[in-house]
């Protein structure tokens, strides 16, 4: 931007192109057929497996599932961070603002990131450089990707750091992250993240680390702003009742593959797939009060080395039968739209109807 | 909002001060009576080495006949005679003079030296445990070979194939003997270097760089190196007396500083022919090094303390 526009201005004309882009109805990111390996000692690790989705402008987007499906490489593999070696992108093309993010550059990948996509990690207590200010911290990559002067940057962080309800925020530029408390510090990830005005935020489990009540305010706060920077969220999080509340679409994610997908009423009113069965129920309730413990669904994700051509869950799965060992179901559509699931049980003529 | 607004005001209510880092280690070292003895000793030395020559009643090199001719030809003890506060040597010239001069040459030994090796170590060290693999291979073994090789040998050697340079004459033959001493002693902060990178590098704070765009080189520069710095600081600290010894140690044996120019080194050479009639030729020099030695070895091991933040809130 030529024009001397302040860094306000700025990210609003940015916001009126983003209404123009996607009235246009195009996807922001586009992911095919992404698979991203680790070559370690003992064989190949399948992390992430053919998986696909999209994600339109502006849209909130859940990934759920346990730990090591994929989650996290997932989001990595879109910015290039996976760590090489031993990880390597084998496969696939991740399509974003009509760019494939795959055959950037790395030097383009890295202006790319931070400007354009944001990414919140789920530590904020280790993600933070200890001994830098939040003030530079925040003011990095907008000095990075903004070229702005050092005056209009400060600016910059203050306004950032008051819209994540840091209080005297032009006071604590100078403070180091451990005089922060874990909630603030996760307010100061979600304002680096902000900082460029991306177009899309990939937020890693951003509340795991918190408490609870914490938990509630962080979340509200980055839906509030996605809102109002229009910006889509990619949420990664292993709490289905986290995705219902802030997502408008979910993917779940088993062994490296996606399992089921669809609106957050499809998946919660009428799952297709026995995984996300388990993980729906074991979600505590308030209602229910006769069941003492929590379920819990047996077992854990398979190893992903020499993965047979089977459905992944079927070792754990209640309903399996010979086909489910036999040969790994696709992706197939259920009722309506855009719900998809991966399950033989649940296809139309399956024993699960 | 409202909920939010409301705990945060509550949290950041407390009164509060900006404290960093750095004054927090200060306020420990503080604490540390031995590292507060050592630093004033420094402090002493710098004060000598920076102002001596203005300080010193005589030039270093000047010979006062007269004294010693009325001394019956014999050296004056100290405090025999107030024009030499500390005795003149058998030539006439005024210790305390040759004293300060030489503590200028011990303190530009410290710091020219632990200059040479910051600029060798750290680049040397970041590079190895930042890029890793084969180039942190080869650069270790060389860094291995520098180690092994003795030290004073390779200080004479190089001393020796130098001599008869520019850069061999620079600075009356000091420069040379500088290099050569910060040449054998920047391995300890390549390896320190390198050993914090290879932990720091795998930390989150640095995949959250990276994930905002920041350069490898701004990585580096900008996030890791200040994570390593405390214990570099220990290493240059305690690497001085190392360097100030060498330096005596080798003008004992002649190399380095020339007469008429006085070292620390030099001084005890001259003196000790004749340290049983005039044993304080000898003795204020190996003084003057024991001071440093020790005052450059208390603060170091203070700083150490200081900065390691596993003894917080400790002692």
């Amino acid at each position: 931007m030529s024009l001397d526009l302040s860094p306000d201005e700025a990210a609003r004309i940015n916001r009126a192109q983003r209404d123009v882009e996607s009235a246009k109805s195009k996807n922001l990111l586009e992911v095919r057929n992404l698979s991203t390996q680790f070559f370690t000692p003992d064989g190949v690790v399948h992390a992430v497996d053919d998986v696909s989705f999209e994600l339109g402008y502006g849209e909130t987007l859940g990934l759920v599932g346990e730990s090591g499906c994929g989650k996290s490489v997932t989001a990595l593999s879109l910015t290039r961070l996976v760590p090489n070696p031993p990880g390597k992108i084998v496969a696939g093309s991740v399509v974003f603002d009509g760019v494939d993010l795959l055959k950037l550059s790395p030097e383009a990948m890295r202006k790319l990131r931070g400007k354009e996509i944001g990414f919140i990690f789920q530590d904020p207590l280790t993600s933070l450089n200890p001994t830098l200010t939040i003030g530079y911290q925040i003011s990095e990559s907008i000095r990075q990707h903004m070229g702005l002067s050092n005056k209009a940057s400060v600016d910059r962080v203050v306004e950032l750091l008051s819209k994540v309800g840091i209080p005297r925020s032009r006071e604590r530029l100078g403070d180091y992250p451990h005089q922060f408390s874990g909630g603030m510090r996760q307010r100061v990830m979600i304002a680096i993240a902000l900082a460029c005005d991306p177009k899309l935020i990939l937020a890693d489990e951003p509340t795991t680390a918190l408490d609870v009540t914490i938990q509630a305010q962080i979340l509200e706060l980055i839906s509030v702003l996605s809102d109002e920077f229009k910006t889509a969220v990619l949420l990664i999080t292993h709490d289905l009742g986290i995705a219902a509340g802030m997502c408008d679409r979910i993917n779940v994610m088993y062994a490296g593959r996606i399992v089921e997908t669809g609106t957050v009423d499809d998946i919660f009113d009428n799952p297709q797939m026995p995984y996300a069965w388990g993980l729906l129920d074991s979600l505590p309730r308030l209602d229910d009060v006769k069941s003492e413990r929590l379920r819990t669904i047996e077992g854990l994700p398979p190893l992903l080395i020499n993965v047979p051509d089977a459905c992944r869950f079927n070792p754990r799965c209640a309903y399996s039968r010979d086909i489910c060992r036999e040969r790994e179901p696709q992706l197939t559509p259920r009722g309506t739209g855009q719900h998809v699931a991966r399950c033989w049980a649940t296809e139309p003529g399956g024993w699960i109807g | 909002m409202a909920t939010q607004t409301r705990t945060l005001t509550g949290a950041g209510a407390a009164a509060r001060r900006s404290e960093g880092v750095w004054r927090d280690a200060f306020g420990r070292l503080r604490k540390n009576k031995l590292a507060i003895a050592g630093a004033f000793g420094v402090l002493f030395l710098l004060f000598c080495g920076l102002f001596g020559p203005i300080l010193a009643p005589w030039p270093y090199q000047a010979q006062d006949l007269q004294a010693i001719a009325a001394n019956g030809n014999e050296p004056l003890a100290p405090f025999q005679n107030m024009s030499h506060p500390l005795g003149t040597d058998q030539l006439g010239r005024d210790i305390m003079s040759r004293l300060l001069d030489g503590a200028q040459v011990s303190m530009t030994v410290a710091f020219v030296v632990q200059l040479v090796v910051l600029f060798i170590g750290i680049p040397v060290g970041a590079i190895a445990g930042w890029l890793g693999g084969r180039t942190d291979t080869y650069l270790m073994r060389i860094t291995d070979v520098f180690y092994a090789f003795p030290d004073l040998l390779f200080i004479i050697l190089m001393s020796v194939a130098f001599r008869e340079t520019a850069f061999g004459r620079a600075l009356n033959g000091v420069l040379l003997v500088f290099v050569a001493i910060g040449l054998t002693a920047w391995v300890t902060v390549a390896r320190l270097i390198r050993g914090q990178l290879l932990s720091l590098k795998e930390t989150e704070f640095v995949e959250a760089a990276r994930a905002i765009g920041v350069s490898d080189r701004n990585i580096v520069t900008r996030h890791l190196l200040p994570n390593a710095i405390g214990p570099v600081i220990v290493a240059i600290t305690l690497g001085i007396p190392t360097a100030i010894l060498a330096e005596a140690t080798l003008a004992y044996i002649g190399i380095g500083v020339q007469p008429p120019r006085a070292s620390w080194g030099t001084l005890i050479a001259e003196g000790q022919g004749f340290i049983r009639s005039y044993p304080w030729l000898t003795y204020l020099p190996g003084f003057f090094i024991a001071l440093s030695l020790i005052s450059f070895t208390f603060l170091g091991d203070g700083l150490r303390d200081a900065l390691d933040p596993k003894l917080k809130g400790k002692q």
